[in-house]
C-alpha cells in the first residue's frame, strides 16, 4: 500500500512520519511513535479511552486516520508531564484523591478533565460531568475521577492567587 | 487472632497514596497491549455469524494467498494438536476447543483464526476465508433448554443440562408447615457482565533455546498455567506466564485460556511471538464476556410479624454454549445462602443449562450478586404482603450483633458484624425521614418516587470447597495464597507476589502490610509480581481474598523476617530473645536500649558474616509464607454443611428514584451507602472499590444486557447496544464506613473488591419497585430497562 508523507508534533516535538494511509491516529501513536499510554478500548468512538488533544480539543484517536493529523498538534497523556518526567498537576491530583483503579481509562480521563480545566478553572459539577461524560470507567463509579478533578482544580485557582 | 488493630496502627487504615497510581497518571503502565518483542506476529480470529450451524468446508486459500499472511488455521487442526480446555465440572462429552469443530454454538464463537504482519492484514485475511455453514435451529430460552430432549447444544452429551443439584439444610418442610403464611415469586436476573474497557489480549513466545513457552495475559484466574499446560499438553513447567502485565479491570471474567492457548500453540508452530488482542465486537460476542443469566423461583414462609424462617429457592442458571468454571457461581452463594438474616431453613435446587449463547465466566461475586437480588426481593415481597414497613422486616430478621459467629443452615460461619449499626448509620447518612417527606411529596406532585433498601453480604477469602459440592471427585480444601519478602544486603525490603493485579491495589496493600509489621515507610518497600514459574502458590485476586490471604501471607512473611533478625541480634547480643524490643529494624536490650544491633548491622551478618550467624542458620535474609484460607479447609458434612469463605462483609444500601412516567427512565437520584469490611487497609482503595461496585450495579439493575433475538441471534456486541453507565447515570454517592474486625484475619480485615456489585442491583431494584407501588405494578427482572418500565406503567403488565 502506497505511504503518504505527514509531519505533526506531538507533545511538542515534530515528527515525521510515511504512513499507510488506513493506519489510525491511535495505532501510529501506540505503535510507531512508542507513546503506549494511549488505549485502545472500543475502537467505535464511545469508551473514550483513546482520546487525545487534538490543537488543544479533546478527540477520539480511534476514530481519527493518522494522515489527517498531518500539520496539527497532538497532545497525549504523557504529554501532561512535567518536563522532567514528573506528574503534572491534574495528574498529581488524580494520584492523591486515587481517580482510578486499574489505569486503563485513566489517560483518557485526564485529557478530556485537562481541556475542562485549560478553559475552566472553577468548573461546577456539571461541568465536570459533561467534560468526562464521553468517557467510560469500569473500576471507580466516577466519584474519585469527579473528586480528583475538583482537586486539580481548587490547586489551579490556589496557585493562580 | 489480629495482630494488632485501631489506635496502634501506623500505615494499616490511614490514607495514603497508592502506589500503582504514579505509573498509571504517567500513562507508563504495561499492559498486555503495550509489551513489545521483536518480530512479534498478530492474529485476529473470524468469528461464526451463525448461532448454530453445521460447518461443511473452510476455505482458506485466498486468505493464505494474502500477503503478509503466516499462518490461517481453523478448529479442524487444533482439535488434532491440542485437547478439549478442561471444564469445572467433568463433563466429558462437552467438548470445548479454541476454534469450532465441525459445528459452531453460539452467535461469535471463533471458527479461524489468521496470523499475519499486521493486525489490519490479519482483518483483510479473514474476509477471504470462505466458510460454507448449514444453519441449524438453535437452543435459546433457558427453559426449553432444560426440558428439551431433541435439540442438544452437545448431543454427546444426552441433555442440555450441565449441573442439576438438591441441597437441604434444616427441616424446610416443617418450617413451612408452621409458618402463618408463605407466598412465591419469580425473579430473573439478566445476562450482563463486567465488561472492563481493556479487551482481552495475549502475546506468546516459545522461546526455542529454553523449550520455555512465555505468556504475557491480561488474565485474572485461578489455575490458568494448569489449564493452558493440560489444553496444550505441556508439562507445567514447560510454561512461564508473566505476571508483572497490568491487566485493564477484569472483576472476574478475565480467564482468557482459548486466547492463550491459541497464540501458544501459534507462536511456537511459527517460531516468532504471536499476539491476539481482542477487539471489542470479537470480545462482546466471542470473548470472556457474559456473566450469570438467572432465573429464581423462590416459596418463602414467614410469620404474621414478618419474621421469615425458611426459603426454597429453584436456580435455573443460563451458562450458554461452553460453561467453563460457570456453573460453581451457583454454589458460591450457598455460603451466604440466607443473607444476613436469622432464616432457619433453606431448600435450594441449583441447574445449569447450556444453550446457543456466548459461555458464561465468572463475574464479581460470583453468584452471590444475582442472590443477595433474590433474598433482598423475597424481604421486600413480605413487607408487602403483611403490610409491614420494609426497614422494620429487615431490623426483626438480621442477625444479632451479639449472635456472632453466627453459623447459617449451610455451614457458613458468619465471623463478626453489626448489622443493625451499619443499616443505622446508612438511614442516618440517608437522612431518612427526611428522605421519606421527600419521596411523599414527590408523589403528591405526581411523581413517581422511590427509596431502596437492601442489606446484603459479601463472603471474602474464598475457598473451592463449593466445587466438591456439586463434584464429590473434587476433594479441594485449599485455596491458598503466599509471598516471599527478601532483605537485600542494602537493607531493602522486597515482598514477591504471586498473582496479576487488574486495579485492586495489592502492591499498595502488600507494601502497607510489610510496612506495618516491620516498622519501614511502606513507600520504601519494592514490591515485584514473580512470573509463574517463580512464584509460590497462588489462586489469584479473586473472591474478594487478596485483603485476607495475601494479607495473612504477607503478615506471616513479615513474622518470619522479624524472628530471623531477632535470633540474630539475641545471638550476638548474647540475651534471650525475650529481652529484646524490635523498632524499626533495630534491634535493642530491653533494659539497656544503648545495647543494639542496628538494621544493615543485621543485614550484613546474614549475607557476610557467618561467623555471626547462630549456629545452624542459612545465611541470607528472606522468608516465605503459604497462607491458608482461615477457619476452613474441611469437606462438605454428610448433610451438605461447609465452611466455604471465612469472612463476611455487610453493606447497607439506601436509593432515592424518581421515574419519568412518560418514558419509564428512571434517575437515580440519591444513594447512601453504609459499608463494613472490617479493618480497612487503604481507605482509598476500599471507597474506590465498593463505589465501582455499586456503579456496576446500578449498571446490571438499569441497563446492561447482552441481549439475543428469539432466533439465538447475538445484539449487543458495542457500547451502543450494551450499555454501560457514564457518569451521568451515576449518582453522588454517599458513603460511611463501620469497622466490626475479623476475629480471624491477620489485621481483622475482611472483603471488599466485589463491592458494591453485591447490594446495589438489590436496592435499586427495591426503589423502583417502591416507586411503582403506588401503581400496584412491580418489576422482578433485570436489567429494568426503560422501554419495559415504560410498558408496566402506560400498559400494565405483560
Amino acid at each position: 500500500m502506497s505511504r503518504r508523507e505527514i509531519a505533526l508534533t506531538i507533545n511538542g516535538t515534530a515528527y515525521t512520519a510515511a504512513l499507510e494511509p488506513r493506519l489510525s491516529l491511535l495505532d501510529f501513536l501506540r505503535d510507531e511513535a512508542g507513546l503506549t499510554g494511549t488505549h485502545v478500548g472500543c475502537e467505535h468512538g464511545i469508551c473514550g479511552a483513546c482520546s487525545i488533544l487534538f490543537d488543544g480539543v479533546p478527540i477520539r484517536s480511534c476514530l481519527m486516520l493518522a494522515v489527517q493529523a498531518g500539520g496539527h498538534a497532538v497532545t497525549t497523556v504523557e504529554g501532561l508531564c512535567n518536563e522532567d518526567g514528573s506528574p503534572g498537576a491534574l495528574q498529581a491530583a488524580f494520584q492523591d484523591a486515587h481517580g482510578m483503579q486499574c489505569g486503563y481509562c485513566t489517560p483518557g480521563m485526564l485529557i478530556s478533565a485537562q481541556a475542562l480545566l485549560a478553559e475552566n478553572s472553577d468548573p461546577s459539577l456539571d461541568e465536570i460531568k459533561e467534560a468526562i461524560g464521553g468517557n467510560l470507567c469500569r473500576c471507580t463509579g466516577y466519584v474519585q475521577i469527579i473528586e480528583s478533578i475538583q482537586l486539580a482544580a481548587s490547586r489551579l485557582r490556589g496557585a493562580g492567587q | 487472632m489480629n495482630r494488632k488493630s485501631g489506635a496502634n496502627l501506623r500505615y494499616v487504615a490511614h490514607k495514603r497514596r497508592v502506589r500503582e497510581d504514579a505509573r498509571f497518571v504517567a500513562g507508563k503502565g504495561n499492559f498486555v497491549q503495550d509489551v513489545a518483542l521483536p518480530r512479534t506476529k498478530h492474529a485476529a480470529v473470524l468469528p461464526s455469524p451463525y448461532p448454530r450451524a453445521r460447518i461443511l468446508s473452510i476455505d482458506t486459500a485466498a486468505a493464505e494467498a494474502l500477503d503478509g499472511v503466516h499462518m490461517v488455521l481453523s478448529g479442524a487442526q487444533m482439535a488434532v494438536d491440542c485437547n478439549p480446555i478442561r471444564l469445572g465440572l467433568k463433563l466429558p462429552d462437552v467438548k470445548w476447543y479454541p476454534l469450532a469443530v465441525d459445528m459452531t454454538r453460539y452467535a461469535g464463537e471463533w471458527v479461524a483464526i489468521v496470523v499475519a504482519d499486521d493486525a489490519y492484514i490479519a482483518e483483510d485475511a479473514l474476509e477471504l476465508i470462505d466458510v460454507d455453514y448449514e444453519p441449524l435451529a438453535a437452543v435459546v430460552d433457558p427453559e426449553r433448554a432444560f426440558a428439551e430432549t431433541d435439540l442438544l447444544v452437545h448431543p454427546g452429551h444426552g441433555s442440555n443440562v450441565l449441573y442439576h443439584g438438591h441441597f437441604l439444610w434444616g427441616d424446610v418442610d416443617g418450617d413451612f408447615a408452621a409458618a402463618d403464611d408463605s407466598l412465591t415469586f419469580r425473579a430473573r436476573w439478566g445476562r450482563s457482565s463486567t465488561v472492563p474497557i481493556e479487551t482481552f489480549g495475549a502475546l506468546a513466545r516459545w522461546d526455542e533455546g529454553t523449550e520455555i513457552l512465555d505468556i504475557w495475559a491480561s488474565i485474572q484466574m485461578p489455575n490458568f498455567v494448569e489449564l493452558l499446560a493440560a489444553t496444550l499438553g505441556y508439562p507445567l513447567n514447560n510454561i512461564r506466564l508473566h505476571q508483572d502485565v497490568d491487566v485493564g479491570g477484569s472483576y472476574g471474567v478475565k480467564r482468557g485460556i482459548k486466547q492463550s492457548v491459541l497464540v501458544g500453540y501459534l507462536s511456537r508452530k511459527l517460531r516468532r511471538p504471536v499476539r491476539l488482542i481482542e477487539d471489542r465486537l470479537v470480545n462482546m460476542a466471542g470473548g470472556d464476556a457474559h456473566g450469570p443469566d438467572r432465573i429464581f423461583d423462590t416459596d418463602v414462609a414467614f410469620t404474621n410479624d414478618g419474621m421469615i424462617t425458611s426459603l426454597k429457592i429453584r436456580a435455573l442458571d443460563d451458562a450458554g454454549a461452553y460453561p467453563g468454571r460457570a456453573p460453581f457461581q451457583l454454589a458460591k452463594p450457598i455460603s451466604a445462602i440466607v443473607g444476613p438474616y436469622t432464616i432457619n431453613s433453606v431448600k435450594y435446587e441449583a441447574i445449569s443449562v447450556a444453550t446457543n449463547k456466548t459461555g458464561q465466566v465468572p463475574v464479581r461475586g460470583f453468584g452471590q450478586a444475582p442472590t443477595n437480588y433474590m433474598i433482598e426481593t423475597a424481604v421486600d415481597a413480605v413487607a408487602r404482603h403483611l403490610g409491614l414497613d420494609r426497614l422494620e422486616v429487615r431490623r426483626r430478621n438480621l442477625i444479632p450483633a451479639d449472635a456472632f459467629p453466627y453459623e447459617i443452615p449451610s455451614g457458613s460461619k458468619y465471623d463478626s458484624g453489626d448489622y443493625h449499626r451499619v443499616l443505622q448509620k446508612g438511614l442516618d447518612l440517608a437522612g431518612y425521614d427526611e428522605l421519606l417527606a421527600r419521596r411523599d411529596k414527590a408523589r403528591a406532585e405526581g411523581r413517581l418516587a422511590g427509596i431502596g433498601i437492601a442489606t446484603c453480604l459479601e463472603p471474602g477469602g474464598g475457598n473451592n470447597i463449593f466445587e466438591y459440592l456439586m463434584d464429590p471427585t473434587a476433594e479441594i480444601t485449599t485455596f491458598m495464597e503466599a509471598c516471599e519478602v527478601k532483605v537485600d544486603p542494602q537493607g531493602g525490603i522486597t515482598g514477591i507476589m504471586g498473582t496479576t493485579t487488574s486495579g485492586q491495589g495489592h502492591e499498595t496493600l502488600f507494601a502497607t502490610i510489610l510496612g506495618e509489621e516491620l516498622e519501614f515507610d511502606p513507600d520504601l518497600i519494592r514490591i515485584v509480581h514473580a512470573d509463574s514459574l517463580s512464584a509460590l502458590p497462588t489462586r489469584s485476586p479473586v473472591a474478594s481474598r487478596m485483603a485476607i490471604m495475601l494479607g495473612g501471607a504477607a503478615t506471616g512473611a513479615a513474622s518470619r523476617i522479624k524472628g530471623r533478625a531477632m535470633a540474630i541480634a539475641a545471638f550476638n547480643l548474647d540475651l534471650p530473645v525475650e529481652d529484646l524490643e524490635y523498632a524499626g529494624g533495630t534491634i535493642c536490650d530491653r533494659n539497656d536500649p544503648g545495647r543494639k544491633l542496628t538494621w544493615a548491622e543485621i543485614c550484613f551478618i546474614a549475607y557476610r558474616a557467618y561467623h555471626k550467624l547462630p549456629p545452624g542458620m542459612e545465611p541470607g535474609f528472606h522468608a516465605q509464607y503459604v497462607y491458608q484460607v482461615p477457619g476452613g479447609g474441611q469437606l462438605p458434612d454428610a448433610r451438605n454443611r461447609v465452611r466455604i469463605y471465612p469472612c463476611f462483609s455487610f453493606q447497607a444500601h439506601i436509593p432515592y428514584v424518581e421515574i419519568d412516567p412518560g418514558t419509564g427512565r428512571v434517575s437515580v437520584l440519591d444513594y447512601a451507602f453504609a459499608h463494613d469490611c472490617g479493618t480497612v487497609i487503604n481507605p482509598d482503595i476500599v471507597r474506590g472499590m465498593v463505589i465501582g461496585g455499586l456503579a456496576h450495579g446500578i449498571g446490571a439493575a438499569l441497563y446492561e444486557k447482552f441481549a439475543y433475538d428469539g432466533e439465538g441471534q447475538f445484539l449487543s456486541a458495542t457500547f451502543a447496544d450494551y450499555l454501560m453507565p457514564s457518569v451521568h447515570e451515576i449518582p453522588d454517592v454517599r458513603d460511611v464506613e463501620h469497622c466490626t474486625p475479623s476475629p480471624l484475619t491477620s489485621h481483622g480485615q475482611k472483603g471488599s473488591g466485589e463491592g458494591g456489585y453485591l447490594g446495589a442491583p438489590a436496592a435499586i431494584a427495591s426503589a423502583v419497585n417502591d416507586a411503582l407501588h403506588p401503581l400496584g405494578r412491580s418489576i422482578l427482572e433485570l436489567p429494568m430497562r426503560m422501554s419495559k418500565i415504560e410498558a408496566l406503567i402506560n400498559d400494565g403488565p405483560e
